[in-house]
């Protein structure tokens, strides 16, 4: 599990080029990373590639922060 | 008859990352011996343009804001480029927008100003920028855009921006005759839906894919090298005869009827 977390920590701090001390379970995407919407795509993309797995738009839509895609990806694998 | 690109330059405008078409079309450009010239929208695309260009094994290419929703900008960036390159060869022009809402569900909901608004920059944009890009193309030219079967065809959700195609798909070929006489190509490559943050726009955008997988005749989706390779051929001298064209680079699924 937790290295679902460390997976998903690195892509974000690449794709957003964020401080890693940053990028926490709590940590909204918007708010706390100050990615835009098409920041957020780009990651939903990213986490469908590395953990070959379709995130729909309506689940895409409700993941607002790191925690939050973490259990999307544990519940799915 | 010369296939390779070198010692011409070309404008690639609508790079927004490693996905976007625009950049596959760059990649097989540069691969041909060309040298690029990039334009982005606004400032948030610099740093990721820029960075792509790095991983290029040339370091002339060059990087231009360019806002095409105001004539002022189109004119001076390519003023700017023709100050820093002065003749170029040819022009990418990969730039769409629309609404997300609006890229799902019925077209019935279209409002005013966003059907508006994808009919500028969709559409009107290759016009203007056709009017200031011909000024530097006085060795002949290719110019190339991006449209899509949803602007022959009504394509599930794709909506307001398949009006916006179907709209550029004319201006495409009414560019073709106005700049015919100076040796100014214009035509379009409709390609098959591609994983780019813009598709992921459209709504269900996963079940469109699966759809060409499993019934266009090459049955697989399309790449953006496969996309970038028909770029090649339009900008290069194998081309010179074709213009006001739409080239399918779809895998096919263009011409099947069940």
């Amino acid at each position: 599990m937790a290295d679902v977390f460390n997976r998903v920590k690195e892509i974000i701090v690449e794709r957003l080029d964020v401080d890693e001390a940053k990028v926490t379970k709590e940590a909204s995407f918007k708010d706390d990373l100050e990615a835009d919407s098409l920041d957020v795509v780009e990651l939903v993309m990213e986490l469908e590639d590395e953990f070959d797995m379709e995130i729909s738009d309506e689940d895409a839509e409700k993941i607002q922060t790191v925690g939050d895609a973490v259990d999307y990806i544990n519940s799915d694998q | 008859m010369n296939f390779s690109l070198e010692g011409r330059t070309y404008v690639v405008m609508g790079v927004a990352n490693k996905r976007s078409i625009a950049w596959g079309i760059a990649q097989s450009l540069h691969n041909a011996g060309a040298r690029l010239v990039f334009t982005y929208a606004n400032e948030r695309f610099e740093k990721p343009v820029r960075d792509l260009a790095a991983t290029l094994d040339r370091d002339d290419s060059l990087f231009y804001e360019c806002d095409v929703t105001s004539d002022e900008a189109i004119e001076q960036t390519f003023e700017n480029i023709k100050n820093d390159v002065g003749v170029i060869h040819g022009l990418a022009h990969c730039i769409a927008f629309a609404k997300r809402e609006e890229l799902s569900g019925e077209f019935l909901n279209t409002s005013r100003e966003g059907f508006a608004l994808a009919q500028d920059i969709s559409a009107f944009s290759l016009a203007a920028i056709a009017r200031s890009a011909k000024d530097l193309m006085t060795e002949g030219g290719s110019i190339l855009t991006l449209t899509y079967l949803g602007g022959e065809r009504v394509v599930e959700n794709y909506n307001v921006m398949g009006v916006a195609k179907a709209s550029l798909d004319a201006t495409m070929r009414y560019l073709a005759n106005d700049l015919g006489k100076y040796g100014v190509r214009v035509n379009a490559i409709s390609a098959g839906p591609i994983r780019t943050v813009s598709a992921k726009g459209v709504g269900d955008f996963n079940a469109i894919l699966k759809e060409i997988e499993e019934r266009s005749p090459l049955r697989k989706p399309v790449t953006k090298e496969e996309v970038g390779d028909t770029a090649y051929f339009l900008m290069s001298d194998l081309s010179r005869g074709v213009t006001g064209e739409i080239i399918h680079v779809d895998s096919g699924y263009n011409i099947m009827g069940y």
